[in-house]
């Protein structure tokens, strides 16, 4: 019964998309009051519906009903509790309900926390994603129906993929999705503005907020996967330039350089139609990403099994987003006014700059990620782009675009003051040289590109510091949006520095060890104690005892399992690391090879964590900004003067 | 125009640094059949796909270095690998191994690549497989007296 009630209430989810969209966008395209009405209370509608549908399917989960197809694929009875919740969104199907059901909860907040607006904009933009929301609802009904029934029913379930019972599982998948689905925001408020003709600095403040929310769970997704890889993979690696991290890293950097874009717009009305078409880029990347995932066409942890009428739906649905909302662009952009004028030397050209780099290294992510794909398809051999192309491509992209953020807080509005900014840079270039020069030389080892990422990376922290010193001796008022710009600027900064240590000083090694044996790494000695066999809730495990101590005082008791889960009967690495601020000691089990004896790995990875630290304040440094009482403050000011912005534009109409 | 100048040469930048970490860094794939007909490089980094031959992996003295022969069921290929293998590398499963030929005509692999999944086969290891299958369904039409 339960099933069916889910089924049913994604029906009638899907209905109201098709109302909302409807009359939503013919009520505002022809002026109809009570067409546009409707969208708040469709939307909010949809927003339940598709809430009780995701309730259902995870009931279904937690209570073990092995007569839904999807339970008994991707479940079992022994699965702890936890797991079997995080399992509703472990299948392709479950996956597409949670894209939904994000889609829905961002649907909800504009519909609630946009009074502000005026109506017929809310109806446009509630209008779009709804559109949105009828593609996805329509493809999970018509190819992949999370409530499928299995008759008879198995008695009991081929359980979750061992490599996702963890608790990242738990988080990793909702953030990554509120982030993605969250650039459909400020892709239907850029579509809304095209329809409406209406692009003003009115409509990026509008934006702003949004976008920069959709980038912050963006970010902590991203970050928090990357971690889970980290760790649970067992090699010890944090990034693999794998298709499917890219698929989310692509619509992260056009998030980026949207937010900047977004920034020169609402400050001096410029880059209008370079911000919507970095709007319609980031969520049509989005789509991408999707579609790269979900259709079967990549091979990865994150694929599932392969259907190509699902492939080619959401192939179409790319293509009617993507060149729609492209027509309507090359349709309307050029009516739109240009913004006001800048100087070479200024922060708006800074910003272009910027985000100019970061769509080209978007576009090099993009090649090296398709590239084997569309020859595979076109029978013109195999090929694999691995981490040596991104990295090389990638880093000197990057360079220019950290020097830039370093500057770019220090200059001036329109017309930078080049004098000035010699005297505030004179301060940051020193700090940078000093540091790429001397703290390579503390680690014992010197290398150019060492010396190089560690500038780039004092250079940024330094420009950030210098611009809240000049802000504060300037006695002007310090706001929220500042200090979140400057937050993550300074996150980019150790982050920098994390990526830089890490790879000039990990080191690992391959061993084979008896119980007793030590082995030394990095200054530390690993003592294997051997293996003894552990029962887990649903897995066997052998679980190793490695004492690792340094200059004979014992730093850590580590203890790296090898499990084999009872369902699926797979072997899973459980690496045991020890962290620090300084370094992360990695230990893995490989296999028994005799005697007792195991093959093990230990890395030590110094200054790892700082990378996801520097990612966590990015993100923090985006909540901040997003959090500004400016746009709130705004709103009211608006509400306020509401009657005479209408007569204001009824004349220009 | 010094912004559209500035923009175009850093386009031609992204496009040179593009090109030529291409050119350094495609690694291509080759099925065993190819490797043995001599069509993979000799001094260039490759991946080799197909099944590990049952019975065939081998753990040296030194406990970490392991020999096995990856097969597409036409022909087959000795593989040479020091390290730990991923936890899903098993006889009779699907491989993709990533290294480079040596002079004893071993495949001396640097990566080890098994999937995420114990019924997944790499698309590589499947594709080398399926075409060793047709390569020899086409024989046995071409000459039905051989295949009997």
């Amino acid at each position: 019964m339960i099933p069916e009630i889910g089924h049913f209430s994604l029906i009638v989810a899907l209905a109201l998309a098709l109302a909302l969209a409807a009359l939503s966008l013919t009520g505002a395209a022809r002026g109809i009051p009570g067409f546009v009405a409707v969208a708040r209370p469709a939307a909010q509608g949809q927003f339940v519906f598709v809430a009780i549908a995701f309730g259902c399917l995870a009931w279904s989960f937690y209570s073990n009903d092995f007569s839904v197809l999807n339970v008994a694929s991707n479940s079992n009875s022994s699965l702890p509790t936890a797991y079997r919740i995080a399992a509703t969104w472990g299948s392709h199907e479950g996956s597409l309900l949670l894209w939904v059901l994000m889609l829905s909860i961002w649907m909800l907040a504009v519909s609630v926390f946009s009074r502000s607006l005026p109506e017929d904009m809310v109806a446009r933009i509630l209008g779009v994603m709804g559109l949105i929301a009828v593609g996805f609802l329509s493809f999970m009904l018509f190819t992949s129906n999370p409530f499928e029934r299995l008759l008879p029913a198995a008695a009991d379930g081929r359980d979750l993929n061992p490599l996702l019972q963890d608790p990242g599982m738990v988080f990793h998948p909702p953030m990554l999705y509120m982030g993605y689905v969250g650039f459909s925001v400020a892709f239907a408020f850029a579509i809304a503005a095209l329809l409406d003709g209406r692009l003003d600095a009115t409509w990026a403040r509008w934006s702003r907020p949004w976008t920069t929310a959709a980038w912050v769970f963006l970010t902590i997704g991203i970050a928090l996967g990357s971690f889970w890889a980290y760790y649970e993979l067992g090699w010890g690696g944090w990034w693999f330039w794998d298709p499917v991290e890219n698929a989310s890293f692509m619509p992260w950097l056009i998030g980026t350089a949207l937010i900047h874009s977004l920034a020169v717009t609402e400050k001096r009305g410029a880059f209008k139609n370079w911000t919507v078409l970095l709007a319609i880029i980031a969520f049509s990347l989005s789509l991408l990403g999707t579609f790269l995932v979900r259709s079967g066409v990549l091979t990865s942890v994150h694929a599932f099994a392969t259907d190509p009428k699902r492939g080619i739906f959401i192939l179409c649905f790319l293509a009617v987003v993507i060149g729609g909302s492209l027509s309507l662009y090359a349709w309307r952009a050029h009516r739109v006014e240009p913004g006001g004028r800048f100087e070479l030397l200024s922060r708006e050209s800074m910003l272009l700059a910027n985000s100019v780099l970061l769509l080209v290294a978007c576009g090099a992510v993009m090649l090296g990620t398709l590239y084997p794909l569309f020859l595979d398809a076109l029978g013109l051999g195999k090929i694999s782009v691995g981490p040596p192309y991104f990295e090389s491509v990638f880093m000197p992209l990057m360079a220019p675009a950290i020097l830039l953020a370093g500057i770019g807080p220090l200059v001036a509005w329109r017309r930078g003051d080049a004098a000035q900014l010699a005297r505030q840079l004179r301060w940051v270039a020193i700090a940078a040289l000093l540091g790429a020069l001397f703290v390579p030389l503390a680690f014992g080892r010197w290398a150019a590109l060492t010396s190089t990422g560690l500038l780039l990376a004092f250079w940024i922290l330094a420009g950030t510091l210098t611009a809240l010193v000049v802000r504060i001796k300037s006695n002007a008022k310090i706001n929220s949006a500042f200090l979140g710009m400057l937050l993550a600027h300074a996150g980019v900064g150790v982050f920098v520095i994390g990526i830089t240590l890490v790879k000039s000083y990990e080191t690992e090694r391959d061993l084979r060890m008896a119980p007793g044996d030590t082995a030394t790494l990095g200054g530390y000695s690993f003592r294997f104690e051997g293996v003894h066999e552990l029962p887990g809730p649903n897995y066997a495990a052998a679980r190793g005892s490695v004492t690792v101590t340094r200059d004979g005082e014992t730093i850590a008791l580590l203890a790296p399992e090898k499990r084999i889960y009872r369902v699926q009967q797979n072997p899973m690495t459980e690496a045991a690391i020890n962290g620090g601020i300084s370094r992360d000691i990695y230990v893995s089990l490989g296999e028994a090879v005799g005697d007792g004896a195991w093959t093990v790995r230990v890395h030590i990875k110094p200054f790892i964590r700082w990378i996801w630290f520097g990612c966590l304040t990015m993100a923090f440094g985006g909540l901040l900004a997003a959090s500004d009482r400016r746009y709130r403050a705004a709103r009211r000011r608006e509400d306020a003067t509401a009657p005479d912005a209408t007569v204001v534009r009824g004349s220009t109409a | 125009m010094i912004a559209i100048a500035a923009g175009v040469a850093l386009i031609s930048i992204a496009a040179a640094l593009v090109l030529n970490a291409f050119q350094g860094n495609v690694v291509f794939f080759f099925s065993p059949t190819q490797v043995v007909a001599k069509e993979a490089p000799v001094d260039r980094t490759f991946r080799v796909g197909g099944m590990v031959e049952k019975g065939s992996l081998k753990r040296r003295a030194d406990g970490l270095t392991v020999d096995f022969i990856v097969t597409d069921t036409a022909k087959s290929i000795p593989v040479v690998y020091s390290g730990l293998l991923p936890d899903l590398f098993k006889e009779g499963k699907g491989v993709v191994a990533q290294g480079k030929l040596g002079p004893d005509g071993a495949f001396h692999a640097s990566e080890v690549l098994a999937k995420h999944d114990e019924n997944y086969m790499p698309p590589e290891a499947a594709h080398a497989l399926s075409k060793a299958e047709a390569d020899r369904a086409a024989k046995s039409v071409v000459n039905p007296g051989a295949a009997r």
